[in-house]
């Protein structure tokens, strides 16, 4: 049983982050592309369809992995994870049942269109098109994070018939806790998004090649990224006065905080001694700063993790160094951002070719950042899966076999690994190969 | 009435409608190999359901979350009693979709050929395995109080096994009529012919799957109990034999619609027979899952309710709508010249 609890948490793990590999930038470039191809259908400069059909080719290339490794997050909750599915599923189920009718029916069918109806639609109906896609999968995320923000803080519900029943589906849906998941979420995945385009346009104006094309994508992306990583800033600000509120074992966690304090200080150097329960090393304390982030007040007070019991405390290390490496990655979005919006509103950034390879090997920065934010959100829960109702080791499947899981988790990462290898060579191989030349056969097929 | 028993019918009905839409798609696939004979027909295929398979397999999500959200307690035990089965079909859904999606976007023979390979057989295990399930569901799991005593090979029944074998054919059908409607050429006549040979075989294993499931299964004792129910499989029956009417004279769309109907009233014959179960226990029936002891709280299939009743019709309207954009029949010569499709 205990293998089998591991064994499908690390499966859960490693299906669930290569999923968010693709989700956050089909979340964030499909508005950008929208936006590309309003600029086309209102300007009539084929540019502007030039860039909307570059981004998009990369934009479908990522989206087709996003899809089908999101089929196996359903499957899996009924596979790997039955007496949680039963216990919650009056909840839980509903909230994805939502999901697939009212928001992920919308995308799958429109992004259809979207590929082939250049022909078919008009050039006003076809820029709907995507603008419904990007709208659809924003929504989508708003449902399966108010279904994690259940899972963080579970409300509206009573516990009945052995198991958590809905009594108050408007609670579910204002749940504060999934709205700021859903801002924080959201908004770092368009920072992904917009890094993505920066990096990609980065590489051909160093290249020189299309540069007034990619000079615009780069505009367009600088100034999403300004504003998402500010919103990210603020949004996770508000994010933490709640996670210290209604989940205090996660907070003291992420900032291994081991003593209740009043009045608490923020150590900016730590070393956490999880073993003997403290910090082997704390230096450079701001006074009071702890409690002001925590509560919004310096000095309210702030459990340590020694006041709960060890079989309630999350793994401190792994949450505390994701938490502290996000929070870096912010404040390094914030000012690349700023950068790179003065210097492309300038017209500066040929002069600056530096700037420009850091934009390009930054690319990687916010998929990490993203993918240590779901650690602390996910591992800082445990031991729980939903937190203080129902423990992780109490919602796996009774009847799989360890050999079972096993040979699940080699499949998928055989399978996964294989995907992410042509996935990197497509895009690798479509953004080195730069936008169509010339679309003038390709718009006389389009309708007006 | 009671929402059970709404559920249930919207359940029966999600499902069918899934099998009815990636029906054809899994079709097309698994036929591509016969009527497919050079790379812009093979693009045909793909072609032809480029638009729509995405749309469709939501179908599927939809059922699942459906069975997720109002009878949990079926959901939890049936993905994961059924765990290696579903793990395969899962796998097979990633394939297919990426293959779709890869195949035109590498370089090579070598890249389109292995891409196609893959997009058959991912589209011939989800077809063969559906039905195993669908099989065993309808035949009842081996479970009791100490929870399940199966595995892969005793899903693997030869009931299982003819109704997966019932939905490969009934999809390769239909897959052959709809690339009957949706192309012109040589790849439009070979479908046609395809399916009209399939017919035979199909119609002989629809046989005997009626007949087998009164020895397999419990499912005729509603029948028995309720005889208006007889109206379901009659109407399947009727629908098949419709189908190879209009297959032979070349009727396709007619065909082709006669297809849907027989699917979605196979689907119909073994629920029907179903109820009030979800899985019939073949142990001891009082382990059986049934509506009642397995579904939501009232309030949470109230709430459901309302949202499919909302939502469901805007989703068919909108799918109907793209069908409708799409509905321009495909040839190899005009998609081969055609570098921003598949």
């Amino acid at each position: 049983m205990d293998d089998v609890v591991l064994l499908s948490r690390i499966q859960f793990a490693v299906t669930a982050a290569f999923h968010f590999i693709f989700v956050p930038l089909t979340l964030g470039l499909s508005w950008l592309i929208a936006y590309m191809e309003w600029r086309y259908v209102k300007t009539g400069d084929e540019m502007y369809l030039r860039m909307t059909k570059f981004w998009g080719k990369l934009f479908l290339i990522n989206f087709a992995l996003g899809v089908v490794t999101g089929i196996t997050l359903e499957f899996q909750f009924g596979m790997n994870w039955a007496e949680y599915s039963k216990y919650v599923g009056d909840i839980f189920g509903s909230l994805l049942a939502i999901e697939a009718t009212v928001a992920f029916f919308l995308e799958s069918t429109f992004i259809g269109v979207w590929i082939f109806g250049w022909n078919r639609i008009s050039k006003k109906l076809h820029a709907w098109c995507i603008t419904i896609v990007a709208f659809a999968t924003n929504m989508s995320a708003l449902w399966i994070l108010l279904a994690n923000g259940w899972m963080q803080k579970p409300v509206g519900y009573v516990l009945r018939n052995g198991r958590a029943e809905m009594v108050d589906f408007w609670a579910l849906v204002t749940n504060s806790y999934g709205w700021t998941k859903f801002l924080h979420t959201l908004t770092s995945a368009y920072i992904l998004g917009a890094f993505f385009v920066m990096a990609i346009a980065a590489y051909h104006i160093l290249k020189k090649s299309n540069v007034r094309l990619f000079k615009v994508s780069f505009r367009y992306a600088a100034v999403l990224a300004l504003a998402s990583s500010l919103l990210v800033l603020g949004s996770g600000d508000f994010h933490g006065v709640e996670i210290a509120k209604v989940q205090p074992t996660k907070f003291a966690a992420m900032e291994s905080h081991w003593e209740t304090k009043k009045g608490a200080g923020y150590p900016l150097i730590v070393v956490p001694d999880p073993d003997n329960e403290r910090n082997a090393i704390e230096a450079v304390t701001i006074p009071n700063m702890l409690s002001l982030l925590a509560f919004h007040d310096p000095n309210a007070e702030v459990k340590g993790l020694r006041d709960f019991p060890k079989e309630d405390r999350p793994p401190v290390m792994i949450t505390f160094l994701s938490f502290r490496l996000m929070v870096a990655m912010g404040m390094f979005f914030i000012l690349v951002s700023l950068a790179a919006v003065y210097l492309s509103m300038r017209d500066k950034l040929e002069a600056n070719p530096w700037f420009l390879k850091l934009m390009l090997y930054s690319l990687p920065i916010p998929y990490i950042g993203v993918q240590i934010g779901w650690i602390v959100a996910e591992v800082g829960r445990q031991p729980w899966a939903v937190y203080g109702v129902l423990r992780t080791a109490d919602g796996v499947s009774k009847s799989v076999e360890p050999i079972q899981v096993i040979m699940s988790l080699i499949g998928f990462t055989l399978l996964y690994g294989t995907l992410a290898v042509i996935d990197f060579y497509l895009l690798k191989k479509y953004a080195k190969k730069g936008p169509d030349e010339d679309l003038t056969e390709f718009v006389k097929m389009t309708r007006v | 009435m009671e929402y059970q028993i709404i559920w249930f019918v919207l359940w029966a009905v999600l499902w069918a409608v899934y099998f009815m839409l990636d029906g054809f798609d899994f079709g097309v696939a698994m036929i591509q190999p016969f009527v497919a004979k050079s790379d812009a027909e093979r693009r045909v295929v793909l072609n032809s359901i480029g638009p729509v398979w995405d749309g469709n397999e939501v179908w599927l999500i939809t059922a699942g979350g459906a069975t997720f959200a109002a009878f949990p307690t079926a959901y939890a035990l049936m993905f994961s009693y059924m765990y290696t089965a579903m793990l395969l079909i899962l796998f097979a859904l990633i394939v297919r979709g990426v293959s779709l999606d890869f195949r035109g976007k590498g370089d090579g023979e070598r890249w389109k050929s292995a891409w196609d390979r893959a997009f058959v057989v991912s589209s011939f295990l989800p077809s063969l395995l559906f039905g195993v399930a669908f099989g065993n569901i309808f035949r009842g799991l081996p479970m009791d109080a100490a929870g399940y005593h199966g595995n892969l090979l005793s899903l693997l029944n030869p009931y299982g096994l003819l109704t997966g074998v019932l939905f490969v054919l009934l999809f390769a059908v239909h897959g052959g009529l709809y690339l009957a409607i949706r192309t012109k050429g040589d790849i439009m006549v070979r479908s046609q012919n395809l399916a009209m040979k399939l017919w035979f075989p199909l119609f002989g294993i629809a046989v005997a799957f009626l007949v087998a499931t009164a020895f397999a299964t419990k499912l005729y004792d509603n029948y028995l109990s309720a005889p208006v129910l007889i109206v379901i499989p009659v109407i399947a029956v009727a629908a098949l034999l419709a189908v190879g009417h209009f297959a032979r004279r070349n009727e396709s769309f007619k065909a082709f619609s006669a297809s849907c109907v027989t699917i979605v009233m196979v689907v119909f014959t073994g629920v029907a027979g179903l109820f009030p179960n979800l899985i019939p226990s073949t142990l001891d029936p009082l382990y059986s899952l049934t509506i009642f002891n397995s579904s939501s709280s009232v309030y949470t299939l109230r709430i459901m309710t309302v949202v499919a009743l909302i939502f469901v019709p805007i989703v068919i309207a909108y799918q109907i709508w793209v069908y409708r954009i799409f509905s321009e029949r495909l040839s190899a010569e005009e998609i081969a010249g055609d570098k921003h499709a598949y």
